[in-house]
């Protein structure tokens, strides 16, 4: 019954929402902050360190700047798309993280409130289905800049995403076929109680990783927006903050699809070596929001260790690599899987 | 063919194994030379906060020198200027008063001393065309300024700071200049 909802899980959800989607920008102007800094100390620089104590308030100012910079639309651009393009970008990047399970349940107001906006019961495909929309985000906003570097750009993120996309597909179906579950907080309960998924899905892991690099258009695959032969790719055209959204919605990609991978497969909020049932509940849950929160901040840091790594990769290549190595060998995992869950099912027997 | 020097080196083409063909491997290596670096002793020095040392021959801004007394050395002799081939330095002389004897050390001084920091290519001729020790370069450089006429510096931007009743900027605008005259 609709009307049964009472006021105050609305009241959570909401406040919850409004939490997650601060956090994630905070998270996302921070990891612009964290590349830079990162970038200089692995090329044995200093990095910002000029505004605030350790430069650490180079992201408000970056921000600040972007908003007072000068909004140019170019007169040949079809302007209603050229602004939906980055809105879209920005739109699908945080609406991802509605399904993501940030913790366990606190206890406020004799109240159990689940740190989880919406426990979707297709979570991994709702996932899926937002971030192929943000590829729509990059091809709108390349079309309409009328401009051929940003429509080379948009087409190579589009077929960049849509070709990525299938091997992690793919990579996934093995992984739900040892779960049995599409719901991610089901998922993380399987892993809090037995191991890590990355244990049964080693392949499938490194599949989904290569992938999620891909998707968020991060190096080497970060063709849509290669600088030295596209000017700056599907957002040449864009200035202020229409730039700044195209920018941090990448950082927003790259915080969820952190937050997906730790999720999946690294047991999401969970704590390992420890049982969560034996301490405080309230607790608890703020250490495994913690614990979440250490494992993203660890593959983001491997995103942006890996691009300051390994150079782009040419385009060809990344065709290759998709098709012909990435897809089958995700085909061969999920066979595999399936042959080794049938053969447990017959108690290995043959 | 024989190379025309030994620097020649063979290019390895062999194929590539399946562990090198795997990429991965070289990754993982290229990602722990980079993280290496993380620990590394960074070259860069915080400029404003902190400077380099310099040379005792540095010749930065030119500075108007002042004897134990704090009365000026110059006299306007005009061999600076002279000196300069850039033509950044003009002055004017005049005669001292009685009763100004606190000011100038000898009879004469320069009433006005110019010197165009934009002309100056800071060779240093003129502090050794001095004869009387009035000229010097400082350490101090990198002046910036919002107008160009800014930067014709005038005795009150080039003077040292008066030894007795400012002696501590006095010994810093003096920088170590007593090294440079060991080394004349």
């Amino acid at each position: 019954m609709l009307l049964a909802i009472d006021l105050a899980l609305i009241i959570e959800k909401l406040v919850l929402i409004v939490i997650v989607v601060m956090a994630s920008l905070v998270i996302a102007m921070y990891a612009t902050y964290g590349e830079r800094k990162i970038a200089a100390v692995l090329q044995d620089r200093r990095g910002p360190n000029r505004a605030g104590p350790f430069g650490l308030l180079q992201p408000l100012a970056d921000g600040l700047k972007l908003f007072f910079k000068e909004e140019i639309i170019p007169n040949f651009s079809s302007k209603f798309l050229f602004i939906l393009g980055p809105s879209l970008a920005m739109l699908t990047a945080i609406m991802t993280s509605a399904i993501v399970p940030w913790g366990d349940k606190v206890h406020f107001f004799d109240r159990d409130i689940s740190l989880q906006i919406a426990d979707v019961n297709v979570g991994i495909l709702y996932v899926f289905a937002v971030v192929s929309m943000g590829v729509y985000g990059i091809m709108i906003g390349s079309w309409a800049s009328n401009n051929k570097f940003s429509l080379i750009g948009g087409l190579r993120a589009a077929s960049q995403i849509i070709s990525y996309e299938l091997a992690m597909g793919i990579s996934l179906i093995a992984l739900l076929m040892v779960t049995g579950t599409l719901s991610l907080k089901e998922m993380v309960v399987q892993q809090q109680n037995g191991y890590w998924n990355i244990v049964y899905q080693p392949l499938g892991f490194l599949l989904f990783l290569i992938c999620a690099f891909a998707e968020c258009n991060r190096t080497p695959f970060d063709l849509p927006e290669a600088e030295n032969e596209l000017i700056g790719g599907y957002h040449t055209e864009y200035s202020s903050m229409k730039l700044g959204f195209y920018l941090f919605s990448e950082y927003i990609n790259m915080f969820v699809s952190s937050v997906i991978m730790a999720t999946l497969f690294f047991g999401g909020y969970d704590i390992p070596f420890l049982n969560e049932a034996n301490y405080d509940q309230n607790w608890m849950a703020l250490f495994g929001v913690m614990a979440l929160m250490a494992k993203v901040v660890g593959f983001i840091f491997l995103f942006m260790w890996v691009r300051w790594t390994i150079p782009r990769f040419r385009y060809d290549q990344l065709m290759n690599l998709g098709w012909r190595i990435l897809i089958p060998l995700a085909l061969f995992n999920m066979l595999a899987t399936g042959a080794l869950i049938l053969w447990k099912q017959n108690n290995w027997h043959f | 063919m024989q190379a025309l020097t030994n620097r020649l080196k063979q290019v390895d083409r062999r194929k590539m194994s399946f562990f090198e063909r795997l990429y991965l491997i070289a990754i993982f290596k290229g990602m722990l030379i980079t993280f290496s670096h993380i620990f590394k002793k960074k070259p860069t020095i915080n400029y404003p906060e902190k400077t380099r040392p310099f040379s005792p021959v540095f010749r930065g801004l030119h500075i108007l020198n002042r004897d134990e007394e704090g009365r000026e050395n110059c006299t306007a002799c005009g061999l600076c200027a002279v000196a300069c081939p850039a033509e950044a330095i003009t002055m004017e002389a005049a005669e001292r008063q009685p009763g100004e004897e606190y000011l100038y050390r000898e009879e004469k001084y320069a009433a006005k001393y110019e010197i165009n920091m934009l002309r100056c290519i800071f060779c240093g001729l003129c502090e050794e065309a001095c004869p009387k020790d009035a000229i010097y370069m400082s350490e101090t450089f990198a002046p910036a300024d919002y107008q160009r006429k800014q930067f014709i510096y005038k005795k009150e931007e080039l003077l040292i700071p008066h030894p007795k009743e400012e002696p501590d900027a006095f010994k810093k605008a003096l920088g170590n200049r007593v090294k440079r005259e060991n080394i004349n």
